[in-house]
């Protein structure tokens, strides 16, 4: 077995199987787990897929909203255990990549206009 | 003074542990070893094992003597007659490791990742990644002078010394030089997970060398221990 083989049948015990795909410009809702003491409760983060990062163990996504008028971003490891389960609530239509540009837009500038040829 | 095991190095990844944490973890294809000599106090002056590893095949090539001659292309015949002794295939490397009590292993044994538990701390010796004439700031961690506002001094180590008294440049002092591709050894290592139906490790952190290169992993020789 050569070594990206043998790299890729390590990682497979930890990856995801049941990830929705997720595209840049998709509104999603993350359950992000947390431990408080010994308890554990699932906290929801919504926002908008501004860049998606890296492959296989080491994909990420990062989501921005604006919570109380401050811009918030988040980057997620798409198959932390720590992620309870992602929801993709609506398909954006979008022209780039990395949508940094949302970065220095406010209010009615930041909408992303909604696509329907992808299923939610 | 315990036995270890010799290895490759095939990468690095990350994995998850129990609480969902990321550990990244290099993989080292270790074993299976053979016991190729076994090292005793009357004949040799003191007790270890040595092990082999990497199985070379059998090509061959033919020396340009004056009556050509077929042998191994990897392995001189001492090699071989050396591996012979213990049954073993023709293997690349061997290594020995020191043992007290060499008991219980016998000539042509296999070792292989079975001797190790997940969670326990290993020693890893390899050799580090070459990285040919360096100069201070790579070398030695200098800093680096200022690369504008007329300054010419970049990257150059500055003073070596005072002036005519000595008159000389003190041994030691540090300069440029060939950095890496030498011995190294990373101590306690955390062996986070054991796979032996395909003979592998995962060990915290990094190891020496790149992927590919032979590394020993023996378990963590602890200085100084608590009484």
């Amino acid at each position: 077995m050569n070594i990206q083989e043998t790299i890729r049948s390590v990682e497979a015990a930890y990856l995801k199987s049941d990830l929705p795909e997720i595209y840049v410009g998709d509104t999603i809702k993350v359950g992000v787990r947390i431990k408080e003491g010994n308890k554990e409760r699932v906290q929801p983060y919504e926002g908008v897929v501004i860049a998606k990062h890296g492959s296989g163990i080491n994909s990420t996504i990062t989501v921005r909203k604006v919570f109380q008028g401050v811009g918030v971003e988040r980057v997620f490891l798409l198959h932390s255990p720590k992620l309870d389960a992602i929801k993709v609530l609506r398909r954006g239509k979008v022209r780039r990549a990395k949508l940094y540009y949302l970065r220095d837009l406010v209010g009615k500038a930041t909408r992303i206009k909604q696509r329907f040829d992808r299923p939610l | 003074m315990s036995l270890g095991l010799l290895g490759t190095k095939v990468g690095m990844t990350q994995i998850f542990d129990g609480e969902g944490n990321v550990i990244p973890v290099t993989i080292v294809k270790a074993g299976p070893c053979t016991v190729t000599q076994i090292k005793t106090k009357p004949i040799d002056g003191y007790t270890a094992v040595q092990l082999g590893y990497g199985e070379v095949g059998s090509a061959t090539r033919t020396l340009n003597t004056k009556e050509p001659k077929t042998v191994n292309k990897y392995l001189s015949n001492a090699e071989l007659g050396h591996l012979a002794k213990a049954g073993a295939a023709p293997l690349r490397h061997l290594r020995e490791y020191r043992l007290h009590d060499t008991g219980s292993y016998q000539l042509g044994q296999q070792i292989d990742v079975t001797i190790f538990q997940e969670g326990q701390l290993v020693d890893i010796a390899g050799t580090s990644i070459g990285r040919g004439f360096a100069g201070n700031q790579k070398r030695h961690h200098f800093g680096r002078g200022p690369m504008s506002h007329g300054s010419k001094n970049h990257r150059l180590h500055g003073s070596v010394g005072a002036g005519t008294t000595p008159g000389r440049v003190f041994p030691g002092v540090r300069m440029p030089g060939r950095l890496g591709g030498s011995a190294c050894t990373v101590k306690k290592i955390q062996l986070v997970k054991i796979d032996p139906e395909q003979n592998l490790l995962l060990l915290k952190g990094s190891v020496p060398g790149k992927a590919g290169s032979l590394v020993s992993i023996a378990p963590a020789n602890i200085v100084g221990k608590a009484k």
